[in-house]
């Protein structure tokens, strides 16, 4: 580009990096999309060993990241778990994200690169499993093709940091052996895997793969892809997901230089798109953002609410108090473990508590987005999502093409906490490119990113204890009402508990006599899966109310944790999972150990502590808070997690601090409230994430060494820190806040 | 089988494509480059990088710039790129994140910090953390905590602590700081 003046309105000036390494400059017609490209494009240089690995003839190896990375580093670190197998020399490496790969199965698709999810802290599990094998197969390819060159046995040969090397000291480099590996047919079982003892890569930290191009402002999310012609929608979305329009004057719309069409979109009444909630909208089509944005402030436009429009969030709230203050049956009694009836009669000391906990928005840095182009045998996209195979799913179904003809890119994403396994923004991106038969980028704004979410429920949560002679806990009885966020994605009655409530969290399998029961909340406002769920707010309402009993004992709530853990053991889970009463033990530990913890009582400000665990990983906080005023200033934070292997420890320390410091803001601001079916939030000053002010100076991070298959770690951290915070209020301040967000309980109570 | 009509309202314009020509405009600076905006001059300045210049450096994260991911240096001082109205910029000199570093690709020194302190969650509202700190190590070579906490960015992938020790470490090297 040179000082501004664009050759014309379609063509850009597009410079190229070639195969072989030539700088290719030249004038395209922008119909075509901008980069991304696919690598095969760039040359025919380039060689792929698998999908996963390609090696340019000067060495470079491309490696591609088949999961979304939503902010949780795995674009940097499942490439890393390749590289290691692969021997590469880390410095030659560049990722790629991959993009869904989707083959034709008969008319069916076939998910070529297996799972793609990102941001569910399942992408590493899943790579340990399948992606060390993409690493080991190339290797074992490079490793061939020199045999063959130089006629040593293969087995004589060993890979080092990008070259083969020969029992005689000859070095043969990747990029050399490429053409000639990328022949050879593949073995019929595995290669051999690495031994842990010789990884180079996994354990050592690297920081983000993408860190340059992000803070020279390179890197291209799905909001800054274009195609050249691409319209830009914005939509007024209807303030109720079920109304109505009535009325629509476009006129002063249409009248703005730019707009070219306004297209209404009305979902038929029972019948999501999938898992997608759908408000009927009206969008403005224009050549650019600043004219569509304008189009859709100059529409006249009045909508009637259907049946949600007399729900409120505070009467959900008081149903859910009611059901679980009355005899009712509760919707599903999810765990019943000894007689707690029994356990009741045998009572020492008995506790009751409530944990009232708010409707949540997920608040993305990266508004809701998608570019799409339809062609007569092809969908071409570029999405900011966590799960491409959802996001085909709706694409398929609006456009009736066949697999391998819908093409969807997924680019760094700013930031998924599940709002981006819906994919509501992508059915309206397809629907519109279809009215105007033209590409189009659909852009919601920040006040349609919060007004029409598809948001975490709220919750109530009571939980009762009874506490034996031994001061052991003989029962816990917890009882939850919440609308469960499963609600009409095609789950039976009897399983829509489950994203709402574990089956079995702690103290669950340390009780002798365990019963939880919920309650479901019928509500017409959007729901999906959040960060943390249902962790989040399961961990906050029992870890508060450990230490209440601690409270009630007059003990040390650490002493309380350890003596309910009782020794090291591994008690099973639901679903086969066990849970090392040990490694959490541990964590516990850890924390303790560094926030000194000894001097719990002695400090003039509050120590809180809090355990949890999530698939096989452990996690503890210690909180430091004093009050000072109604000022509450979190000292000091610190977060000890037990991952099993840790593939890289500095991305592991980003994700345990974010996801604390993520966790904290929540707790500390967050609640979206409903009035007359619309939710009243609107912006970020009426949904405060945490100033830096707010938010501690530091976590201070401790991760466990441990040679275990490596757990996901990516919300790991979210659902001890709300407790852990409310537990040190209570010592600064003696205030007990059962109510979340924290900050207005608080000043309530003071 | 398709759950959803579409319905194409009736348009005044149909026009698609209108030439641009030579006009009188609004002449400002971006990274260094002269620009003479012909286009609306009430269009928001981000529109006009986003959309017009294709730097997409500056990102959009809400009508009203709260959540600072849209800041750009403007004569040297960090504002919200989208209150910043093209008509109120002439003459003057806008700075993106993609205008931070050396010509020949020497990265700013708070640039290169953030790199060393892994400083980065999706990296979203990274350019406009950037802008914020390179405003206040200019105003503050030695930033304190409380000066740190003035900060106007919102993150929710929690780099703040991280961004916290980035901006420490650049101004601890501060004569590299240009």
């Amino acid at each position: 580009m040179s000082h501004g003046i664009r050759l014309s309105r379609r063509r850009f000036l597009q410079v190229l990096a070639g195969g072989a390494g030539a700088l290719v400059v030249g004038i395209r017609l922008a119909e075509a999309a901008d980069p991304p490209l696919p690598p095969a494009l760039l040359g025919d240089e380039i060689h792929g060993l698998g999908p996963y690995v390609r090696i340019d003839v000067d060495g470079k190896v491309l490696i591609g990241a088949r999961d979304p990375d939503t902010g949780t580093g795995v674009a940097t670190s499942l490439p890393r778990i390749i590289a290691d197998e692969l021997d590469a020399d880390w410095n030659n490496v560049s990722v790629i994200p991959l993009g869904l790969g989707v083959d034709n199965d008969n008319g069916k698709p076939r998910w070529v690169y297996g799972r793609q999810v990102g941001g569910t802290g399942g992408s590493i599990p899943a790579a340990w499993h399948d992606l060390r094998q993409a690493g080991a197969a190339a290797r074992w390819l490079l490793l061939q093709a020199a045999a063959r060159r130089i006629g040593v046995p293969a087995n004589r040969l060993r890979c080092n940091n990008g070259y083969v090397v020969a029992p005689d000291g000859r070095r043969f480099s990747y990029g050399s052996l490429a053409a000639e590996a990328s022949k050879i047919a593949l073995p019929t079982s595995p290669p051999p895997l690495k031994e842990p003892a010789a990884y180079r890569l996994i354990g050592q930290n690297a920081g983000d793969a993408d860190a340059r191009a992000i803070v020279t402002g390179q890197t291209r999310y799905a909001i800054d892809h274009h195609y050249g012609d691409a319209l830009v929608a914005v939509l007024a979305h209807c303030p109720w997901p079920d109304g109505t329009l009535t009325h629509i004057d476009t006129t002063d719309t249409l009248a703005v230089k730019g707009v070219l069409k306004v297209v209404q979109l009305k979902p038929e009444p029972g019948q999501p798109l999938g898992s997608t909630v759908l408000a009927p909208a009206v969008a403005v089509l224009a050549e650019d953002t600043w004219a569509a944005l304008q189009g859709r402030d100059k529409l006249k436009l009045e909508w009637k609410p259907g049946a949600s429009g007399g729900e409120n969030s505070a009467a959900l709230e008081q149903q859910a108090l009611a059901l679980l203050a009355g005899k009712a049956a509760p919707t599903t009694r999810v765990r019943n473990t000894g007689d707690v009836d029994t356990a009741r009669r045998k009572a020492a000391q008995r506790l009751d508590a409530t944990y009232v906990q708010p409707w949540l928005a997920h608040a993305t840095a990266e508004p809701m987005n998608c570019l799409v182009r339809l062609d007569k045998d092809r969908a071409s996209l570029v999405v900011p999502t966590q799960a491409p195979q959802l996001a085909w799913t709706v694409v398929q179904r609006l456009t009736g093409l066949a697999p391998e003809q819908i093409d969807i890119r997924v680019p760094r994403v700013g930031g998924g906490y599940g709002r981006r396994l819906d994919h509501d923004y992508v059915a309206e991106a397809v629907m519109l490119a279809k009215a105007a038969n033209r590409p189009v980028r659909v852009l919601w704004t920040r006040e349609q990113d919060f007004g029409h979410d598809c948001y975490r429920g709220g919750s109530v949560h009571q939980i009762s204890a009874i506490i034996d002679r031994k001061r052991q806990l003989l029962a816990w009885h917890q009882r939850m009402a919440s609308a469960s966020a499963l609600t009409g994605r095609g789950v039976s009655a009897d399983r829509l508990w489950t994203s709402e409530l574990q089956a079995d969290p702690l103290p669950a399998p340390l009780v002798p006599n365990y019963r939880s029961d919920w309650y479901a909340l019928e509500s017409a406002t959007p729901r999906g899966p959040m960060r943390g769920m249902p962790h989040l707010s399961n961990a906050f309402a029992a870890e508060s109310f450990i230490d209440e009993i601690a409270h009630q004992l007059r003990e040390d709530p650490l002493k309380t944790r350890l003596r309910f853990l009782g020794t090291p053991r591994q008690l099973p889970l639901e679903g086969g999972a066990t849970l090392d009463t040990g490694r959490l033990a541990n964590v516990l530990g850890l924390v303790a150990d560094r926030i000194e913890w000894k001097n719990w009582l002695r400090t003039v400000n509050g120590l809180g502590i809090a355990c949890w665990h999530i698939d096989g990983a452990y996690v503890a906080h210690a909180i430091e808070a004093a009050m000072q005023g109604e000022k509450l200033v979190i000292q000091r934070v610190v977060c000890a997690v037990d991952v099993g292997r840790v593939i890289n420890p500095l991305g592991l320390q980003g994700q345990v601090a974010g996801a604390t410091l993520d966790a904290l803001s929540i707790a500390l601001n967050a609640a979206i409230t409903i009035k007359g079916g619309q939710v009243q939030q609107r912006s970020y000053k009426d949904y405060p994430l945490a100033s830096m002010a707010q938010l501690p100076n530091d976590v201070e991070v401790i991760t466990v060494a441990d040679d275990r298959a490596p757990a996901g770690a990516s919300f790991l951290a979210m659902p001890t820190a709300a407790p852990a915070l409310a537990n040190a209020v209570f010592r600064a301040s003696a205030v007990r806040v059962r109510r979340l967000p924290l900050m207005k309980e608080l000043l309530r109570l003071l | 089988m398709v759950p959803v009509q579409a319905q194409v309202l009736p348009t005044g314009q149909e026009s698609g494509i209108v030439p641009e020509k030579i006009r009188d405009g609004i002449d400002l600076q971006v990274n260094g480059e002269h620009y003479r905006h012909t286009g609306d001059p009430q269009m928001p300045l981000l529109w006009y990088l986003r959309d017009v210049l294709r730097l997409t450096g500056t990102k959009y994260g809400s009508e009203y710039g709260e959540n600072g991911a849209d800041l750009v240096l403007l004569d040297g001082n960090a504002v919200s790129a989208i209150t910043q109205p093209i008509a109120a910029l002439a003459g003057k000199a806008v700075v993106t994140v993609e205008g931070l570093a050396a010509a020949d690709g020497t990265l700013h020194p708070l640039q290169q910090a953030f790199i060393d302190e892994d400083a980065i969650g999706c990296g979203y509202c990274t350019p406009g953390w950037l802008i914020a700190g390179v405003d206040l190590l200019r105003r503050k070579p030695h930033p304190g905590d409380a000066d740190i906490d003035q900060l106007p960015n919102l993150c929710r992938c929690g780099c703040q602590t991280r961004v916290r020790r980035a901006i420490k470490r650049a101004a601890a090297g501060k004569a590299a700081l240009p």
